[in-house]
């Protein structure tokens, strides 16, 4: 398979990327929250959201670009996957509002606090939830007449996309821990160790079920990655996986801070690079092309200008806020 | 249930809900940005404490207004999708791109710098953390010039071609951009935006004028707020009175709906000031109104001629009980604020700014008034282009997504329940923390640093900034 370069092609790269730092960066909030009920003591809960309070806005943000990207580059697409994505767009929007508010409404108040814990750590999940169930409602296929989606509201609802769904679970809650493993200390630390190990190999299990469950909903799923010559470029995908799990197991077994996360970011980035290989170059798997979604080029040149110079700015000054908080979080030098 | 209602309908109600409940916060959090940015800046400048108080004071609120704003605005990106997917498809390679450079120079600059600026100015002293409130003030400011640009594109489209797949191309950028509209809607909006933060923080500083006329941040911040009623009041009538004239003559049927100018008018339009319109008859009912004022306030002549609602076919006429209500409520809430901006110089003039109850009274029963004045504002002219979603161009009814009805009530019942329950507490939080007066030591959201707040001057954190 070889990818011709074009504007279609580059905004395909464009989106596919803020997507993923989208994935990358919100993950580990998302995957906090998930961890939160594990973590009953208010000092430890007070500790893991001090850890992302000065960060998540901008994490999100890159999910408003994933979304408004995709109208403007590929209205097409954005405009057939989202009725078709109905309900768990609509359950994450929901889910994210609970996240998002309780990061400030929990340290306003003292005797509803338990209140928005418990919206922090439901929203949490649920946004989590319906990322992964969009996911796999995409990859197995959507209903297409002319210009628009003509299935019905439930056909999201699937076994895989129920399997998608708890797979990015998994995976954000392992982000959470590792993340803790790397901003915390002591006794908290301690069980984000533990959770990391319990997660990691959740995580290698949902990988490997996804894997195998893909290839069974569309033939040409399965020739993208076992026919030949495509097997050349397929095949370091799954070796890179088991290469990043022994370090990944190692580096949890030496206790490192940092590496633990990196290394689960790296196993997001292939199951990443997984995703783009079975569904390239469909944007809508199976019906819609990224070149027959792709806006017309006068528009899509109009917000290259843009995203050249802007998207190196935003990772700049991303992560100069990154380097203000950086460091371990204590609990008596909490932000709140 | 639900098989039998219309899905336009309900798509509709959903938009207007949720776009009612969000935009309230932007107009408050992009007069608030600047605001702080201005304490700040004055804090830097003199050294007095006050000014740092009342920073830390307000700074408080506007996180907690600014992260409901966040997560009701990311509701709004997609709902374009998922409930007007004719639209999105249609307008997409327009107004996407307009919405995609909002993201990247406005909301990413925002939530950057936020983090540093709520909990970051013991980490990277007074002057960075000023630059910090600068670019979030700022970032609002950019985000307002483009949702505005591509709502006034919809109001007033140009600069466009139709392409093969029906989608709406852009022939030339710049027209596309500055569209006739623009100019006018933004400066009315943010000068709206400014005055609904000042008519908050008078309201604030009143209260707690009332309750002790020499607490110090209270006094600050209601000269404050008073001068910017006093000037910019007056200032947003002149931009009301030019947008309008801009309206009406790019979209003339809004201002008929507007006016309740059922009716053409061949020597000289009344300017009604009441009346209660009746869309099936045509004719507004009850109708108080003066003589030729309409055409001397639109035409610059009392006997202009103007065409009214009977000069266009009834399938293209906006539902006018809407835009005629909401302009009179937007117009009534300007003149109050332009009154309690002469009667605040008033008192000022004769030195009792401070101590009349009856000013602080009148500014605190004027706290929201930027609020409604900005919603009935936002009604009257989403309101009063309809049928139209893209003015001439495109019907709303052609607009939406293939659903069927049950699954947009289903969401528009959740999104009902989820938002009224966080508003709701939010607003109780917002309202808590208003009432407690802004006192020596505030401390911002960060507990960061205990002592930060209640004694470094600018010069000493320049000092502590840089020995972290």
């Amino acid at each position: 398979m070889s990818i011709p370069v074009d504007l279609a092609v580059i905004w395909a790269f464009i989106i596919a990327f803020a997507v993923f730092v989208y994935v990358v960066m919100d993950g580990f909030d998302l995957g906090l929250g998930i961890l939160f009920p594990l973590f009953p003591k208010k000092q430890d809960r007070d500790v893991i959201m001090n850890s992302v309070a000065p960060v998540w806005d901008g994490n999100e943000t890159w999910l408003v670009l994933g979304g408004g990207g995709m109208m403007a580059a590929f209205p097409l697409a954005y405009s057939v996957l989202m009725p078709a994505l109905y309900t768990p767009i609509i359950a994450m929007l929901l889910g994210l509002i609970f996240r998002g508010v309780a990061f400030e409404f929990r340290w306003r108040t003292t005797k509803e606090r338990n209140k928005w814990d418990i919206a922090f750590a439901g929203g949490s999940l649920l946004a989590s939830l319906a990322q992964g169930i969009a996911l796999g409602a995409i990859l197995q296929g959507i209903h297409v007449e002319g210009r628009h989606y003509a299935g019905g509201w439930w056909d999201w609802l699937t076994p895989f996309s129920i399997l998608t769904g708890v797979a990015l679970v998994i995976g954000y809650a392992l982000l959470g821990a590792t993340w803790l493993v790397m901003k915390t200390e002591g006794e908290l630390r301690d069980r984000a160790y533990g959770l990391s190990w319990a997660l990691l190999f959740a995580m290698l299990g949902a990988i490997g079920a996804v894997s195998i469950a893909t290839p069974f909903l569309h033939v040409q799923y399965t020739q993208r990655w076992f026919a030949w010559p495509n097997i050349i470029f397929t095949a370091p995908v799954p070796i890179a996986v088991a290469a990043v799990t022994v370090l990944l197991l190692r580096g949890l077994a030496r206790k490192y801070d940092y590496q633990p996360f990196f290394l689960s970011l790296a196993l997001f980035a292939l199951s990443y690079a997984g995703l783009g290989i079975s569904m390239y170059p469909y944007i809508v798997p199976q019906s819609i092309t990224i070149w027959q979604a792709a806006s017309p080029e006068n528009s899509q040149i109009f917000m290259l200008f843009g995203v050249s110079v802007l998207i190196p700015l935003i990772l700049a000054y991303t992560a100069w806020a990154y380097y203000v908080f950086r460091g371990k979080v204590r609990p008596e030098s909490g932000y709140h | 249930m639900f098989e039998g209602w219309d899905a336009v309908v309900l798509a509709r109600a959903q938009f207007a809900f949720t776009m009612s409940f969000h935009i309230v916060f932007p107009a408050f959090s992009i007069g608030l940005a600047s605001y702080l940015a201005v304490l700040e800046a004055l804090w830097l400048w003199t050294g007095r404490e006050v000014f740092i108080n009342l920073f830390n004071y307000w700074l408080k609120i506007f996180a907690v207004a600014f992260g409901m704003g966040v997560v009701s605005g990311i509701v709004m990106s997609y709902q374009f999708g998922t409930n007007w997917a004719v639209f999105a498809d249609k307008t997409g390679p327009i107004i996407g791109p307009l919405m995609a450079y909002e993201v990247l120079t406005a909301f990413f600059l925002e939530a950057g710098f936020l983090g540093v600026m709520l909990f970051g100015l013991k980490r990277v002293g007074p002057r960075l953390h000023f630059l910090a409130t600068l670019m979030v003030a700022i970032g609002t400011l950019i985000s307002a010039f483009w949702i505005l640009s591509a709502n006034s594109w919809m109001q007033t489209p140009t600069g466009y071609s139709v392409n093969a797949a029906g989608q709406y191309v852009a022939a030339d950028w710049l027209e596309v951009i500055f569209n006739p509209s623009f100019p006018y809607r933004l400066v009315h909006m943010v000068l709206a935006a400014y005055l609904t933060t000042a008519f908050v923080v008078g309201a604030v500083g009143a209260f707690h004028l009332l309750r002790d006329p020499h607490q110090a941040g209270a006094r600050v911040m209601f000269s404050m707020a008073m001068w910017m009623a006093t000037i910019v009041a007056p200032i947003q009538i002149l931009a009301g009175d030019q947008h309008g004239l801009n309206t009406l003559e790019h979209q003339p049927v809004k201002i008929m709906a507007m006016e309740g100018h059922f009716e053409s008018h061949k020597d000289g339009a009344p300017l009604y000031l009441f009346g209660w319109p009746n869309q099936a008859a045509g004719k507004l009912e009850y109708a108080v109104g003066i003589p030729k004022l309409g055409s001397v306030i639109l035409k610059h002549s009392p006997d202009a001629p103007m065409a009214g609602l009977d000069t266009v076919p009834r399938e293209n006429w906006p539902p006018v009980v809407f835009p005629f209500w909401s302009f009179r409520i937007m117009v009534g809430m300007g003149l109050l604020m332009a009154g309690l901006g002469l009667l605040s110089l008033l008192m000022r003039i004769r030195g009792n700014l401070y101590d009349s109850r009856l000013l602080h009274w009148f500014a605190v029963a004027m706290a929201p008034s930027g609020f409604i004045a900005v919603l009935a504002g936002w009604i009257t002219t989403e309101t009063g282009r309809q049928p139209y979603l893209v003015y001439g161009l495109l019907r709303t009814a052609d607009s939406a997504s293939p659903l069927a009805a049950p699954a947009v009530a289903s969401s528009l019942i959740a999104f009902v329940i989820v938002y009224f329950a966080v508003y709701a507490a939010g607003v109780t939080y917002l309202l808590r923390l208003m009432a407690a007066a802004p006192h020596h030591g505030e401390e911002g959201p960060s507990k960061d640093a205990p002592a930060r707040a209640a004694g470094i001057t600018p010069a000493a954190g320049a000092v502590t900034g840089a020995i972290r």
